[in-house]
């Protein structure tokens, strides 16, 4: 099935969201989960904090060198004995994944998590053109075979409670033992591996993503702790890579600074189980590997963020840390952004691939707390960039209409102060009034939207020029 | 070539402004490509040997890799032997070919196989080109001594690794590789960094050791 991005209705997904108990439960323990555990193997590296500017400073020579770097890097994929594919669009690289399924006569194919690939949509092209594809990533395989997209571009699945996986693989695996315990998540990891084990072995073409390429040498790295990439690359007669432009690392040392980033900042892991280098296809004498190495550069509206206020944001890693500490995502999960990115990468990615137009709300799932720049390893300016597409949509009418009015009276004020502040103190006064005794209000005019989902405390009824004026009268130095 | 590739090439230039990069501006990217700098390694490695097998061994069994040492090759046999019997695995295993003048007269009750890894072998020996103490990490790579499908197939790996082949960062262990490959001519098709058994934690986020990837990682280190 195609999931249609409907990222546009981000407030009505986001109350979908706040009422699903089984969805809450599953972002309390996220919040709980990964960055505590974040916090502590960032602790135990002093050098955290300086690594975050080495790579920021490598990604940014890379950006600025981009053109030079990928002629490198193909000249030295082409070397390996592989092949380079360059696609300017989602289509195009789907059409490019198709032909080399088709030419390698393949039937089952597996595949790798890759958000690039969801990005473009290779899943549904797949499926409707006869392909088997067999997502091998456990949290994959779960919302494959849900029929759902991912609600968190680390661990996909993490809306769905194991009963529901057990349910799920009882309509889905055809042959099952009905008194086969599934209950625990011992006994579904065990019976994903046997089912997925045979297709691994039928598989004719492997499909991964990248984390980086390496331009000294071609090589592309993933990064999984599952171990479902590599038998995806290893036992498959054609590996495919599907990697974005902006992967591209000069070399194996730059690839390694990031590295010591990437683990620590997604899961509060020192290191991933499993980071392979994959370099074209096996050598004549080796006894297994792919017989062919395919990488289709996906470009789909990355050079058009180079050169822009946008181009920082093509530094991102896909760590999620921004998401796992942000209390929007934790309020709302993946899914309430309506597309392939949530989260506050999500929110600035998502209206630079696929326009504001279609993304109006995102860059306004922020509280601007700051929690994702503090903790982003690529230093991404996340809040700034929202803040621009906030100016950009309102600049382009995307605004709501209340809002708009709603600002237009508020800088009136703000630039006639006597006015302001006879306005504020009968506000001030009027809110404490309806306040009352809880102190603070459940509902305000105008602010609907805001008040919907949470409560106004209520000014104390004096306005700040007041208290400022009676404070000033005994303050120390006067 | 391709019209997307003159496209995208030319796309990214007129981003940054610019038109391709003459001699002068690809020098300092010809010299970094040569120069293999590194950047900031962490100070937890500065130790000698000794410090470097500790500190390997520690973060290793941190990741759930079981570890023991051995005097010599000679003893690998029947470490390995004593390893499947405590384990209760069967005494069967597929080693890498690379590993060909192992003894096992040494440990008769082993059954052992050369070649790549098939369904459903069980146990797999290999060995590694270098053991990374930064984060307890193996380097393997492939090669028609070391088949990949060792590391992943059976649900059991066994990695014997010379104590001298424990170093401090990921950079030493793929400098390892580096002066092995200009000697081969080329680099292998895979390099593989492995850190401890596979896991998950894509189910309620509890973490499950042991997926696709074995579910136990067993690592003989020898001291000479
Ligand atoms: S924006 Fe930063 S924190 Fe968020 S996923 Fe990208 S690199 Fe990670």
């Amino acid at each position: 099935m195609k999931h249609h991005p409907t990222s546009a209705k981000f407030p009505s997904n986001a109350r979908t969201a706040l009422a699903d108990p089984v969805l809450q439960g599953a972002l309390r323990n996220l919040k709980k989960g990964f960055p505590v555990k974040r916090a502590e193997v960032v602790a135990d590296l002093p050098e955290f904090e300086a690594l975050r500017d080495v790579a920021r400073d490598i990604k940014d020579h890379t950006l600025n060198h981009l053109d030079a770097y990928l002629e490198i890097y193909e000249a030295n994929v082409v070397r390996s004995g592989g092949q380079v594919h360059w696609a300017r669009t989602a289509e195009e690289a789907c059409e490019t994944v198709m032909t080399i399924c088709r030419d390698a006569g393949a039937r089952i194919v597996t595949k790798g998590k890759s958000m690039v690939a969801e990005e473009i949509g290779l899943n549904a092209y797949l499926d409707t053109r006869g392909i088997e594809r067999v997502e091998t990533d456990l949290g994959e395989y779960i919302i494959q075979l849900r029929d759902e997209p991912p609600s968190h571009i680390i661990v996909p699945a993490v809306h769905v409670t194991k009963e529901q996986i057990g349910e799920t693989f009882r309509a889905a695996h055809n042959g099952l033992d009905p008194n086969r315990d599934l209950s625990e998540a011992r006994e579904i990891t065990d019976e994903a591996r046997d089912r997925l084990r045979q297709k691994f072995f039928a598989a004719e073409v492997g499909i991964t993503g990248a984390n980086f390429l390496v331009a000294e040498n071609g090589s592309s790295i993933i990064v999984t702790n599952e171990g479902n990439g590599d038998l995806t690359q290893t036992l498959a007669k054609v590996h495919i890579v599907v990697a974005s432009l902006e992967k591209l690392v000069p070399t194996m040392e730059d690839a390694m600074a990031v590295l010591r980033l990437l683990a620590r900042s997604s899961t509060g892991q020192e290191f991933s189980v499993y980071t392979t280098v994959s370099n074209g296809p096996r050598r004549p004498a080796d006894l297994d590997g792919p017989e062919s190495y395919h990488v289709v550069l996906v470009d789909n509206g990355r050079t058009a963020m180079l050169g822009t206020e946008n181009q920082d944001m093509l530094r991102c890693i896909r760590c999620a840390a921004c998401m796992n500490h942000c209390p929007v995502y934790s309020a709302v999960g993946g899914h309430a952004y309506g597309w392939v990115y949530p989260g506050p990468m999500g929110a600035v990615l998502t209206p630079s691939l696929i326009g504001i137009e279609n993304s109006g709300h995102l860059p306004h799932a922020s509280t601007f707390c700051g929690q994702c720049e503090q903790v982003c390893p690529m230093k991404i300016p996340l809040t700034k960039m929202m803040r621009h597409y906030r100016n950009q949509a309102y600049a382009s009418g995307h605004g709501s209409k209340i809002s708009r009015i709603a600002l237009g009276m508020w800088s009136y004020l703000a630039t006639h102060p006597g006015l302001y502040r006879r306005v504020m103190k009968i506000v001030a006064r009027g809110l404490r009034w309806f306040a009352g005794r809880r102190g603070s209000l459940s509902r305000v005019p105008l602010a609907g939207g805001w008040t919907e989902m949470r409560d106004l405390p209520a000014p104390e009824g004096e306005t700040f020029m007041e208290r400022y004026r009676r404070e000033r009268g005994r303050g120390p130095g006067q | 070539m391709s019209a997307a590739r003159e496209q995208i090439l030319s796309g990214i230039r007129k981003a940054l402004g610019r038109g391709p990069l003459d001699e002068t501006g690809l020098a300092p990217i010809r010299q970094r490509l040569q120069g293999h700098s590194r950047h900031i390694i962490p100070a937890r490695v500065n130790l000698d040997a000794e410090g470097l097998v500790e500190l390997f061994i520690s973060k290793a069994r941190g990741v759930s890799a079981t570890v023991e040492a051995v005097a010599d090759m000679a003893a690998v046999p029947q470490a390995v032997a004593r390893y499947l019997t405590q384990e209760n695995l069967p005494a069967r295993l597929v080693q890498a070919p690379g590993l060909a003048d192992m003894d096992w007269s040494l440990a008769p009750t082993i059954a052992a196989r050369s070649g790549l890894a098939e369904e459903p072998d069980e146990v797999g020996l290999t060995p590694a080109v270098a053991g990374v103490a930064e984060t307890g990490t193996l380097l393997l790579t492939s090669g028609p001594e070391t088949p990949t499908t060792l590391n992943f197939v059976p649900p059991t790996h066994i990695v014997v690794l010379r104590r001298d082949q424990i170093v401090g960062a990921y950079e030493d262990a793929w400098d390892r590789l580096r002066v092995n490959t200009l000697l081969a001519g080329r680099q292998p098709r895979a390099a593989n960094f492995i850190t401890g058994p596979s896991r998950t934690g894509d189910i309620e986020q509890k973490i499950q050791i042991g997926v696709h990837g074995p579910l136990r990682l067993h690592i003989v280190i020898v001291e000479c």
